[in-house]
Order: structure tokens, then sequence, then C-alpha cells
């Protein structure tokens, strides 16, 4: 082997085991510095700072927010966090950074709207945020859209609602179906009537996968609240007919008051425990209101008093 | 061996020390201290922040922009100015000449920044009147920007060796731009599927990672550093430095001088 040859075979072996070593180092390094890169927005808090500093390129340094933006909302969420403090900030830099940035109003709203941990549970910050993505961008309904949805679901005003969807459905090509919540809100339909509209609106509109499944287990979730409302009734009747509680759902085909045993979104037959109907997989099926056990409640109502513990 | 890459260091050395633009640098950075001082007299509460923030920043980035256009023209004035063949006509290896040249270099950046932390420390002491212990992490936020300076001229030496010296300029100063968001390009990586998850997690293991070598906001905050952050971030330099030279040095070992 001539002279060249060994020094490049030696260079070669000094950059492979080098750039493998520095890998290495890398990784070790990020598991120290986790999180570190969000962090240093305490340091720099300011949006308006931020823009002076980004020289001009806003909607690069907004695209870098928007990805830190979710990268702690995911974090955070698979963590079940029952707090997320940097996320209205995170959000507040890259909508200032890029008021145009429609995807950041629109879910950042929804995760700082929805209780823990599922979101951060600051349904008026989401409120404030939508408000000014509609200041900045008059002509994008969806933003009036979300903003009803959160004033009726998390604010519990379908009066304020009505007009958020009423002024969203006189914006050109807005979504048909903005004049009928609009309507429904004003006419004080069925909560649950309203949620599934909304719920299904999101789910027809939305181009986003994650929020496609969030809308379609809210939906399936009301489909179960309305199958045990409808069991529930059928067991009074049973009761009332025969002066006992039924032990199970097929006593209710034999009475002849079911034609079948009914199966909830996930095939699974309903329960009948001391006379309550029961979900088969209560963890599988989020969002339920109906079909717990006594001792269990609604995911939200047992959220709702751990938050207010701390 | 270590005679000849001395050698060839030491000229590297008085060389970039007799280069104008140099000056030019060091005087714009200690122009940035200044002005951090009478910014910092008008920064209501923050004014020790903002001079950290600000003094430590230009500092940073005066280094680099010294590291890279320093760096780029290593070999390519040394082949233009025909001095290379009379250099390579004595008995030195061509990876000898590449080490030489980056050690020179990295010792010219060790000797302007000890400066510009002179011109830095002084403004710190003129403007909080005493030093504390806290300050030791500035000390240390100052060695890491050195070590940020060391894998800049090893990249920009190895875009040297094969490249231009505008398209080297512009192929380190991207990759120290890269660099800098490396941290986020990971966390795209991260939540990223499919073959995009493997092509950024790739390219985020391969571009250098300048993110973790920036702790200027955190000492700004009087945030203590870790020892074992200190120990993995010169480790990393060094590695990271030594696999482009390695690089830069293979190629050149193949380059046709002629």
């Amino acid at each position: 082997m001539n002279y060249r040859r060994q020094v490049a075979c030696a260079l070669a072996a000094v950059m492979l085991v080098s750039l493998a070593g520095s890998v290495i180092l890398l990784r070790e390094i990020d598991r120290m510095r986790e999180g570190a890169t969000l962090e240093e927005v305490l340091y720099i808090p300011s949006p308006k700072v931020l823009k002076a500093m980004s020289l001009g390129y806003t909607g690069l340094a907004a695209d870098i927010y928007w990805t830190r933006v979710i990268q702690y909302f995911g974090e955070k969420h698979r963590a079940k966090a029952q707090q997320y403090q940097l996320l209205a900030p995170l959000l507040d830099i890259t909508t200032t950074l890029d008021p145009h940035l429609i995807v950041a109003f629109q879910f950042g709203s929804t995760f700082l709207a929805q209780k823990p941990p599922e979101g951060a549970g600051q349904p008026e910050k989401a409120v404030a945020l939508i408000e000014r993505g509609i200041r900045e961008n008059p002509d994008t309904w969806q933003l009036y859209y979300e903003l009803g949805f959160l004033q009726y679901m998390e604010l519990h005003n379908p009066a304020a609602a009505a007009r958020t969807f009423e002024r969203g459905s006189k914006i050109p090509h807005a979504h048909p179906f903005l004049k009928i919540l609009a309507a429904a809100m004003a006419q004080h339909a069925g909560e649950r009537e309203l949620a599934r509209m909304l719920w299904t609106t999101t789910y027809e509109t939305t181009e986003d996968a994650m929020i496609k499944q969030n809308a379609f287990k809210h939906l399936r979730a009301l489909k179960v609240d309305d199958d045990v409302l409808h069991l529930e009734q059928i067991v009074d009747i049973f009761k009332t007919r025969t002066g006992r509680t039924p032990q199970n759902v097929a006593e209710l085909v034999q009475a002849g008051l079911l034609r079948g045993i009914p199966l909830d979104p996930l095939g699974h037959p309903y329960k009948i425990v001391d006379g309550r109907v029961e979900v088969e997989d209560r963890n599988a099926l989020p969002f339920i209101t109906k079909g717990l056990p006594p001792n269990v409640k609604s995911e939200f109502l047992q959220l709702d008093k751990t938050v207010e513990k701390q | 061996m270590l005679n000849r890459i001395s050698a060839i260091s030491f000229n590297t050395f008085r060389e970039a020390v007799r280069d104008r633009v140099l000056y030019n640098l060091v005087f714009f950075a200690i122009l940035m201290v200044g002005a951090a001082l009478l910014f910092g007299q008008i920064s209501v509460g923050i004014h020790l922040i903002v001079l950290v923030n600000l003094g430590l920043t230009a500092i940073s980035i005066f280094g680099v922009v010294i590291a890279i256009f320093i760096g780029i023209g290593l070999v390519s004035k040394e082949i233009e100015k025909r001095t290379l063949y009379t250099v390579l006509a004595r008995p030195v290896r061509r990876w000898e000449f590449i080490l030489g040249k980056f050690f020179g270099l990295v010792g010219t950046l060790v000797v302007n920044t000890f400066f510009m932390a002179l011109g830095f420390f002084a403004g710190v002491l003129y403007l909080a009147h005493t030093l504390s212990r806290q300050d030791v992490s500035l000390l240390v936020a100052l060695y890491f920007i050195v070590l940020q300076f060391v894998i800049v001229t090893a990249i920009a030496l190895l875009f040297s060796s094969f490249s231009s010296p505008l398209l080297s300029a512009v192929f380190t100063f991207s990759l120290f731009i890269i660099g800098t968001f490396a941290e986020d390009l990971r966390s795209f990586a991260a939540i990223a599927q499919g073959p995009a998850k493997w092509i950024a997690t790739a390219a985020a293991h391969l571009v250098p990672n300048f993110s973790a070598l920036n702790v200027i906001s955190s000492v700004a905050h009087h945030q203590p550093v870790a020892g074992s952050l200190i120990a993995y971030n010169s480790a990393y330099a060094l590695l990271y430095a030594t696999f482009a030279i390695a690089a830069a040095a293979l190629i050149f070992e193949y380059r046709d001088l002629k």
C-alpha cells in the first residue's frame, strides 16, 4: 500500500470514528438539554423584540415558533400534563411574528381551550387569540367558526356564538353550515344536538388528521351518551313492567323491548350493572359522560376537580 | 512533524494578524460593546442583561465572520499566490499543511476572543462595579463561543479544500445558520413521520450543533451551566472539528494541484 493510500485510510477511519462519536455525544447533549430551546422563550418573552430581532424574516421565525408550539403541546399532551405555561406566550410570539398564519390561530385556540390534559384549559386566552386572528384576517370564515365554537362549547354563551356564526356566514365563500349554526343557536336547540352539529362541521371541514380524529372521538362519545340515555329509558320501562331491575341486556331483548343486543361504537355490547347501563371499555371511549360506573365521573369533571385542588 | 505543523500555524497566525479585515472586525466588536454600555444605561433594570447579551453576541458574530472569511481563503489563497507549491516542495505532508492552517486560525481567533473578552469584562465591571462568582458562567459562555469558532473554522477549511472562496463562504455560513437551529431541526424530526423523519433525523445529526453551544441568554440571567454540559460540548466540538479536518485533509490529499 503506498503512502497516499495509507494516509487516506487513516483519515477515513478518523472521519468515521469522530462522526460516530459526535452523534453519540449529540444524543447525550440533547438528553441533558431537553426542553431547553422552549425554555428560552422565557428569556425573550416580548414578541415585539423578537420581531425586531428577526431582521424582517418574520415568516421564517414564525414557522420555527409554530414548530415549537407543536412540539411543546405534543410533549405536554403525551405526558398528560395539567399545566401548559408556555403555550400562550409561544402562540403570542408566533402570531405576532406572522399575523396571517391561520393554522396558529385555529389550532392554537383549540390547544388553549380544551381542558387539561387535552389542552391548557384557558378558554379566555383562546378566545382572545382567535379574536385577534379575526382582527388580522377578517375575511377568513374558519376563524369565525372557531370563535363561535369556543363561545358555545367552552364559554357556554350561545347568544355570542350565534352572533359570531352570523358574522362569519356573511363572508364570501363561507361554509353554508355557518348560517344553520347561527339559526340553531338563536333557536336554543338542544345542547347535545348543537354539539353534534359543531363537531360534524369540524369533522367535515378540517384538513388536519389530528383535528379530524378529535372531532370523530367527540361524535363517537355523543353517540354513546345518546345510546346510554335510550337504554336507561328502556330499563325504566322494564322495571315498571316487571317490578325488578334487569340483570343484563339480553333480558331486555327477551322482554321484546329491544330487537337485539345493542353495541357501542367500538363493537362491544352495552352491559347492565346493578340496573345501570355501562360501556365495556370506558378508557377507549374518551369524552363520554354517560355509561360510566357510579364512582367514576366523566374524564373532564374529574380533571376539573384535580385542577381545583392544585 | 510537530515542528512543521507549528511552523505553518505560526505563519497562518502572523498572516491573519497582518490582515486589515481582522483589525476592522475587532474594532467593530469593540464598538458593539461600547454601544452595549450606552444601551445599558438607558434600559431600566436590565442594563447588565443587555450588556451581556449584546457583548457576547457581538463576540460570537464577529468571531464567526472572521473564522469564515479567513478560513475560506486558507487554501485557495496559497494556491493563488503559488506559495503552496513552495511549502509542499519541502518535506511537508498535505494533511500537515491543513492541520497547521487550522491551528493557526484557531489560535488567531482565541487571541482575538481574549482581547474582545477583556473589553467585555471591562464593560461588565463598569456597570456592575464588581465581579461576582456568578460571572464565572460568563467565562463558560466565552469558552463555548471559542468551541463554536473551532467548528466553524474546521468547516470553512473543509469547504475551502475543494470549492471556490465565494461558494465556501456561502456553504459555511449556511451550515452555521442551520446548526444554530439544530435543536429545532431535531424537534421537527421527532414529530415528522415516514421518510421525512429519517431524512430530517439524519440531517439533524450531520449538521453541527451550535444551539447547545449558545448559552448567552441563560448566563445573562445568571443560570449556571452544568459541568457535564461543558465536558460534553468540549468533546463534541473536538470530535466534529476532527471529522471536518479529516475530511478536508482527505480531499486535499487527492486534489490535483497542477
